[in-house]
């Protein structure tokens, strides 16, 4: 039992908290459920009551939410310019349910939906299919050049389509395991050095000294791979809006 | 000095007028100062488009992208071969696709083109090239 709890990777573990059937279909509220939930709840929280006195010079907590509207804002004024400003909502989700997903992992005995590729690969889906539809929509048929580069010869054409297009389909992959395995990795590595810690004895203080400065990284890593997924997708918004 | 009085108060009440419009003149130069030296640092495109990250992190991106190409590659080559019944060959040549894939992703990535698909320098040149296109 206790080499059972002690394993790396223990924390992962799906648990099912309230059974549920639907059809074939495993529906049950998981473990994984209740943190996205909690994530929810956490950052409307934040959000809602931040901005429940809405003060002209505003408090700390006040400041801390418009700094992550403004942080948001800025980075799509940047990359993706005024026509962005419709999808800023969208990105803003992703971004406060990234970062606080990745934040509520950080604490112990939690878990974190984030570390797990069927999550991210469903939000990247959205991001790309979304993002495909936008740009279907926005240039029809134009769309299509996106996948011939200018300047390139015709004779060039069958080989560099078929790559284009595989380098498109691989941003879904490339935008879910980025996050994913950035967290499935930080967060075993952790397990890993803090299981050292005890079997080493008085040993243990090097890994002990490490772990601190690993879970420091972590929170670090948690923040940076909500700003990369959010990048990207302002990246992937701004191909779609104008192409190339 | 009953007449003055009123004419004081008037002088200093318009005074007071034209330094409070003053002030507002100020405030909005302040104002403008601030707001532009929070845009400065944001137009530095170069500073957004490469997120801070250490070597690991780098190593990590670059994997990402390559592998990830290949997936999709070998994916494509695998159902092509199973619907056209050309098994290995479809996907021995997808596998290199994807790899060349791979590699421009690395590539966009590298030269600081961001993440996305950007074409950098040849955007400039295009868009020229649209509007000559849309006046076509």
């Amino acid at each position: 039992m206790s080499a059972e709890k002690h394993s790396p990777l223990a924390q992962f573990e799906i648990k099912q908290l309230i059974p549920m059937q639907i059809g074939d279909l495993d529906a049950s509220f998981t473990n994984s459920s209740l943190f996205m939930v909690l994530t929810v709840l956490g950052v409307s929280a934040f959000l809602v009551l931040g901005m429940r006195k809405n003060a002209h010079i505003p408090g700390r907590w006040q400041s801390m939410a418009e700094l992550s509207y403004m942080f948001i804002a800025n980075l799509m004024k940047d990359t993706v310019g005024n026509e962005g400003r419709a999808y800023f909502p969208f990105i803003f989700t992703v971004f406060m349910f990234v970062l606080f997903g990745n934040l509520l992992g950080m604490m112990p005995y939690s878990f974190t939906f984030t570390s797990h590729i069927v999550v991210t690969f469903t939000m990247a889906l959205f991001v790309f299919i979304g993002v495909t539809i936008i740009a279907l929509v926005k240039h029809k048929m134009h769309f299509f050049t996106f996948f011939m580069p200018p300047g390139v010869p015709m004779y060039m054409a069958p080989l560099l389509i078929p790559i284009e297009i595989i380098s498109y389909l691989s941003r879904p992959i490339s935008l879910s395991v980025r996050l994913f395995a950035n967290m499935l990795a930080g967060h075993t590595l952790l397990k890993v050095f803090a299981g050292f810690v005890i079997s080493l004895g008085l040993a243990g203080i090097a890994p002990l000294v490490f772990v601190v400065a690993l879970t420091g990284l972590e929170f670090v890593i948690a923040f940076l791979q909500a700003y990369v997924f959010a990048i990207l997708t302002c990246l992937y918004l701004n191909d779609a809006l104008h192409l190339h | 000095m009953t007449e003055n009085q009123p004419n004081q108060e008037e002088a200093s009440k318009s005074d007071r007028f034209f330094e409070e419009k003053q002030g507002l003149a100020e405030i909005d130069r302040k104002l403008k100062e601030v707001n532009d030296a929070r845009e400065a640092p944001s137009k530095l495109a170069s500073k957004i488009k490469q997120p801070p990250g250490n070597v690991l992190g780098l190593a990590m991106r670059v994997s990402v992208e390559v592998v990830s190409a290949l997936a999709i590659g070998f994916a494509i080559g695998w159902s092509l071969d199973q619907w056209l019944d050309t098994r290995p060959w479809l996907m021995l040549v997808f596998l290199l696709i994807g790899g060349a894939a791979g590699i421009l992703n690395v590539y966009r990535m590298a030269s600081g083109f961001g993440y996305g698909d950007n074409y950098g320098q040849a955007e400039e040149n295009t868009e020229d090239k649209g509007d000559l296109r849309k006046e076509e």
